[in-house]
């Protein structure tokens, strides 16, 4: 029953999902502020290197270590973000372009690579890895075993992060202030809210989920450091956060949807049905690129909810 | 509300970035010496430390070096893309003044075959491929027979009889490898079946564990692989399966695990052509490396090989040096059980570089 080809591809959607649930929540808050970031891919890999790097030669007890990884990891990933905040909120470059050359600059044959090789992470595997928390019994249970039960701590400390950035949006002050900064700096501005501080905060907080997201790749699906081992993720994870229409608990759903997706056709072969690869490849990059399609027309994006400054830098005098 | 950006900061962001990463790119090709050396370079299609098919023959680089010293410069370039941006590789390459270029991925060979045109002077070696000239070998290894060693001990492994088996691309090199692995396996276990999963993809480690799962979902009990990266074996691992691993020992990723693998040892062969080309005396040819030449072997087994297993296959191998027997002689049939090689026949070098059908036993397409 758990061998099926539903139950299967439902689980490997929660796995495969959670990084790029981790990185779409990270880039939700920051584009709430109205500051979009294309480097997520770039800080996914820099987090998935560092994060790597602190397990392998962290001494002390299992759970500390990965603690302290994903701690690493969220740091690295905010340290990159720190660049494009500083880009994009202080000096007000183009937010598309800054983006963009981070990924450059820290992606696959980049920093990220360059780290793997000098930090010698390469050729062994992580010495520790989240692994399952439930017993075995439970992870058996029919349907549910594999997707609720089966999972690492990761998963589950996604689920608790969805909720709070949910509630923090919604339901507290400083969340109402993130989206009035991304709705209408002006107006924030107006009401005595530190427009520059906000999206420094929330774009290093949205770098530092994508380095964890980074990390769940190093740590969890795959542990060990390879390079390009994000594999576009940070692309869909931003594609994902329109897809979702800036929610949180759309991103959940939308991150499984996206990770059930890249798994099928290998269950599908499995099952001894082969359809052609370069489609089921592909199809994730297209909806990736319809979704920057339509966010790149101001129209468009506020037909779907998106922050309304969003990409917009913010001067004070211009008003 | 009007747009203005600093006109510096856009500008700025992007050349510090280009500098950066221009300086981490060049940064990956290390160079070893810095005399008057014969310079030689090798193209890899991953990372030199893939744990893998790359690594290995960066091993064999590195022993060109150690064997020749001062007299050689040796380099490398890593994560060379298969398509128009080869080119652009050699041809850097050539303008650093390399002297002999090892290409060791199937999918450099257009560029290669058009660079040894245009740099008549240049010695080229390409590996896995069938395009040989003047100026450019053709080398590879017998890898089926090293395959076709590691699949019986994955066949002595198997208690269902299924093994899976985790494939790039459905070309001819990985068809043999696959009908080597699915025959070994029956000779140890009669009546395997070895489901294959197609990735596409030479290393990508999210796709192989994707169809290593996906195999053990679909009963597989043994897992083999026919790919770069050691993501196969973590998986492997992680679930109590028996794994076979390929091109390096691995056995790291899968320490319970690890049953063996396939192994190149390049290093002899560079280093007879480098020096070859110091001397003057540089040929083309088309090598088939062996187990007899050492070029093909077995990586130390893990825990899970039993003594009986381990004797079974010494035996197939001295067989298999003193050719008394090829995996590939008939009879041998087809997927549909059609006969393909009848009795007293024997696929030739030549035809399982063409080979396009899979043997009895195996489950999946030879399209991909």
């Amino acid at each position: 029953m758990n061998n099926s080809l539903v139950v299967v591809v439902l689980a490997s959607g929660v796995l495969y999902g959670t990084p790029l649930l981790y990185a779409a929540l990270g880039e939700l808050l920051a584009e709430r502020s109205g500051v979009l970031n294309l480097g997520v891919e770039g800080m996914m890999l820099v987090g998935a290197v560092m994060g790597f790097w602190a397990v392998q030669r962290l001494p002390g007890p299992s759970a500390l270590v990965l603690a302290a990884g994903i701690g690493v990891a969220a740091l690295a990933g905010a340290a990159m973000a720190a660049i494009h905040a500083f880009l994009v909120v202080t000096l007000r470059a183009n937010q598309i372009v800054s983006g963009l050359a981070l990924t450059i600059f820290a992606g696959a044959a980049g920093l990220s690579s360059y780290l793997g090789n000098d930090l010698k992470l390469t050729g062994s595997p992580a010495r520790h890895q989240f692994q399952e928390v439930f017993p075995k019994s439970l992870q058996d249970l029919p349907v549910i075993g594999p997707m609720v039960f089966g999972q690492s701590l990761l998963v589950y400390a996604s689920w608790v992060c969805v909720i709070l950035v949910a509630l923090y949006l919604t339901r507290t002050r400083t969340g109402l202030n993130v989206r009035a900064v991304g709705e209408s700096p002006a107006a924030a501005d107006a009401m005595g809210v530190n427009v520059a501080a906000y999206r420094y905060a929330h774009t290093l907080v949205g770098g530092a989920f994508a380095g964890v997201g980074g990390a769940a790749f190093s740590l969890s699906i795959t542990p060990q450091w390879a390079d390009g081992l994000t594999g576009g993720a940070g692309w869909i994870a931003i594609a994902l956060v329109i897809f979702a229409f800036w929610r949180p608990t759309l991103c959940l759903l939308g991150a499984y949807f996206f990770g059930a997706f890249t798994a099928l056709p290998f269950a599908l072969q499995g099952h001894g049905v082969t359809v052609a690869p370069e489609l089921f490849q592909t199809l994730p990059y297209v909806a990736t690129i319809v979704a920057l399609v339509l966010v790149s027309s101001r129209a468009a994006r506020l037909r779907f909810g998106a922050p309304a400054a969003l990409g917009l830098p913010y001067v004070r005098e211009e008003r | 509300m009007t747009k203005r950006k600093f006109g510096f900061a856009l500008p700025l962001a992007l050349a510090a970035a280009l500098i950066l990463a221009l300086g981490v790119s060049t940064g990956s090709a290390r160079t070893q010496k810095k005399a008057a050396a014969l310079k030689a370079a090798w193209m890899y299609v991953g990372p030199h430390n893939d744990n893998g098919w790359s690594q290995a023959h960066d091993k064999g680089r590195l022993y060109v070096q150690a064997q020749l010293g001062s007299k050689v410069e040796t380099t490398y370039k890593e994560l060379v893309p298969e398509g128009p941006q080869t080119t652009q590789v050699i041809e850097s390459l050539i303008r650093d003044g390399n002297k002999i270029i090892f290409a060791t991925s199937f999918g450099f060979q257009p560029a290669m075959v058009a660079a040894a045109k245009k740099y008549p002077d240049v010695k080229f070696e390409m590996a896995t491929g069938t395009a040989q000239s003047a100026n450019m070998a053709e080398y590879f290894g017998a890898g089926e027979d090293g395959i076709y060693l590691s699949g019986m001990a994955a066949g002595a492994a198997t208690k269902k009889g299924v093994i899976g088996y985790v494939v790039p691309f459905p070309i001819p090199e990985i068809i043999r490898h696959a009908n080597a692995f699915a025959l070994g396996a029956q000779a140890t276990h009669p009546g395997a079946r070895i489901r294959l999963i197609w990735t596409n993809a030479w290393l990508d480690l999210g796709k192989e564990k994707k169809a290593a799962q996906s195999l053990v979902a679909a009963g597989a009990d043994v897992l083999g692989q026919n790919v770069d990266s050691p993501a196969t074996g973590q998986f492997a691992e992680s679930k109590g399966v028996p794994w076979v691993g390929y091109d390096s020992d691995a056995h790291t990723f899968a320490p319970k695990q690890w049953l063996t693998a396939s192994i190149y040892n390049w290093g002899p062969y560079y280093l007879r052509k480098v020096k070859a080309l110091l001397n003057g005396t540089w040929k083309t040819n088309f090598y088939y490396g062996s187990l007899k030449d050492g070029m093909i072997g077995l990586a130390p087994y893990g825990p899970k090989v039993s003594a009986k297993t381990k004797a079974a296959i010494a035996r197939k191998k001295q067989a298999l040096i003193n050719g008394k027997f090829y995996e590939f002689a008939g009879p041998l049939y087809d997927q549909k059980g059609k006969l393909r090689v009848p009795k007293g026949k024997r696929l030739t070098v030549k035809d399982l570089y063409a080979i396009n059908w899979l043997v009895r036993g195996v489950i999946g397409s030879a399209k991909g």
